[in-house]
């Protein structure tokens, strides 16, 4: 059996990159002749969250619920996880490669004295069980072999398409309450503020990003930018150097340290395109670089491109824009 | 009095292109020149932060090669006191061997009556991208660990920590001893100063040998990626290109 870490929303849906996990384990499970697909959720899930679990092939939803649970803490997750990996009997462990899914991994794989392995990408080979995995930021790639079991690890955001099963399953739903040691409750959330407005959360879900690098030329000089992220109604995303020089919040920073971002279209504005940056965008389905340098990274890796200074090309086309909209 | 243990990595700086090791075990740096990884950077400036603020002083460690000193002196010059360097190919270690040795160091320092109740790590390193050291350490040391936080700070025997989570701002409160990891955003690292960089040269680092023989990391090989051709479509040059720029936006849908 293949067990599947689900993150749910606070509006209790499964997160896309779970849902994108479970469709790299619907994968898996062909591979292996069938092998069922078992979900753990933390909470109890509304029916409309057990119904798209099952469209994506879900045999069964394991809910831990109780106090233990109530407070995020990476270690109870993971002795739930255990719990009902241990009853169930799973050969996989697998997770988003989210913050909290590589942390809770990490736990298991601790807990185990097992390896794991953080975003894979692709499975080739089941015996030995061996995956590909995203490292130096997405530049590299390293086949790891994950020979015992459990085998633990996570997949990188966006490495398969969030598809539904050709065929649902049943989608049994079982509440679970598995013990969990005060030694793991030690280290959990005390307090959650609301997030500020604009958060990275903004940049990870838009349509669309304007993204702006060291072409900007200080920390005066987003406003054309700013104008045009208006105009799309997209947020802005920036390059480290432009959070290091104190230009902008880290919160909008895109790249392996920053967000890393899947737009329909993202727009890099005077950004030269370095590996740690291409890491957070490369998802992106197109990609617009507007730079001075014909030659960069950016420019070749786009889908398209404009030569020249970004301060007066973004002017032109922000007028161009309310032009056609008769303002 | 707290006086924390910052670990910290040598890593090749990737800005540039990726080049592997002849064995495809490893990044080859000889060219692209080295760092730390940028959450350690920031993991640095917290320990230097708590340090000052609770009157101890910020320890740094590394596990590898010869040539990984230079990291430890890029963290001396911006306030750490002492270094430790295990010297060893850190290729050859994993997840696991990594956390032992630094579970290692802090057991012998503690012996040796300079305890450090708070190790910072970077959430992960920039070229290996594990993300699970600094919780095998935990479970090596037996503390509580703390994944992912920005900012860092102790009192009264307890280290609050405090981070973006997938709800908003998340604040966690833990007793020390503690590991926490940190992610670069929730503070600026300081630039050495000139003397900061002086001292540093001078500072006697601590060698030492690892403990154990590593069990290796999982790794059956490093790829690289298939260079993708470009297909880039030039829109035009200057802002002479805005109309065809508006084209593609409608062509995409993307104009609100």
């Amino acid at each position: 059996m293949i067990l599947v870490l689900v993150e749910v929303s606070p509006a209790g849906e499964a997160v896309e990159t779970s849902r994108e996990a479970v469709t790299f384990a619907r994968d898996l499970s062909a591979a292996g002749g069938g092998v069922p697909i078992d979900a753990v959720v933390v909470g109890e899930p509304d029916d409309a969250l057990v119904k798209t679990l099952a469209t994506y092939g879900v045999r069964r939803i394991h809910a831990l619920t109780g106090a233990a649970y109530d407070a995020y803490s990476g270690a109870a997750w993971a002795a739930g996880l255990m719990a009902v990996r241990e009853k169930a009997g799973s050969v996989v462990v697998m997770a988003a490669g989210t913050s909290r899914g590589n942390e809770v991994l990490a736990h298991v794989g601790a807990r185990t004295g097992l390896p794991m392995a953080a975003n894979a990408i692709s499975f080739h080979g089941l015996s030995p069980f061996t995956v590909t995995r995203q490292v130096v930021g997405g530049a590299a790639l390293e086949e790891m072999q994950l020979a015992q079991r459990p085998a633990i690890f996570s997949v990188a955001g966006h490495a398969v398409e969030a598809k539904p099963a050709d065929a649902p399953a049943d989608g049994e739903l079982v509440l679970e309450t598995p013990e969990v040691a005060d030694a793991d409750l030690v280290a959990r959330v005390v307090s959650t503020d609301e997030p500020e407005p604009d958060l990275s959360g903004a940049l990870k879900s838009a349509r669309v990003v304007v993204g702006a690098g060291r072409g900007a030329g200080s920390a005066d000089g987003f406003d054309d930018l700013l104008e045009l992220a208006d105009l799309l109604e997209a947020p802005l995303g920036v390059s480290r150097v432009v959070t290091s020089l104190g230009w902008r919040p880290h919160h909008e920073q895109v790249g392996q340290t920053g967000s890393r971002i899947s737009p329909d279209l993202y727009i890099p504005c005077g950004i030269s395109g370095a590996i740690q940056h291409w890491a957070g965008c490369s998802s992106a389905k197109a990609i617009l670089a507007i730079n001075n340098d014909p030659d960069a990274p950016m420019v070749t890796k786009a889908t398209h491109a404009v030569i020249g200074d970004l301060h007066e090309i973004i002017p032109a086309i922000n007028a161009e824009i309310r032009r056609r909209r008769g303002a | 009095m707290v006086s924390p243990l910052v670990c910290v990595k040598r890593v090749v700086d990737s800005s540039s292109e990726v080049v592997l090791t002849e064995d495809a075990q490893g990044v080859d740096g000889r060219f692209a020149g080295f760092t730390m990884s940028a959450h350690e950077e920031c993991a640095v400036e917290l320990a230097v932060q708590v340090a000052a603020a609770e009157g101890g002083q910020a320890a740094v460690m590394t596990l590898g090669d010869a040539d990984a000193v230079e990291q430890l002196r890029a963290a001396l010059a911006v306030g750490c006191t002492s270094a430790t360097h295990v010297v060893a190919d850190s290729q050859g270690f994993g997840p696991a061997d990594v956390a032992r040795e630094i579970a290692a160091v802090v057991r012998d320092h503690e012996a040796a009556g300079t305890p450090h109740q708070l190790v910072l790590l970077g959430n992960d390193a920039a070229d290996s991208g594990d993300f699970q050291v600094g919780i095998r350490l935990a479970y090596e040391l037996g503390w509580p660990v703390v994944n992912g936080v920005s900012n860092v700070s102790v009192a009264d025997g307890e280290v609050t920590a405090s981070g973006s989570g997938p709800d908003g701002h998340e604040t966690f409160r833990l007793p020390l001893p503690a590991v926490v990891t940190v992610l670069e955003g929730g503070v600026q690292p300081r630039y050495p100063t000139v003397p900061g960089r002086m001292k540093a040269k001078k500072a006697p680092v601590e060698e030492r040998q690892p403990v154990a023989t590593p069990a290796g990391p999982s790794r059956l090989r490093l790829v690289l990626p298939p260079p993708s051709a470009s297909s880039v479509q030039v829109l035009g040059k200057g802002p002479e290109a805005a109309p065809a720029v508006v084209d593609l936006f409608e062509q995409l849908g993307v104009l609100p």
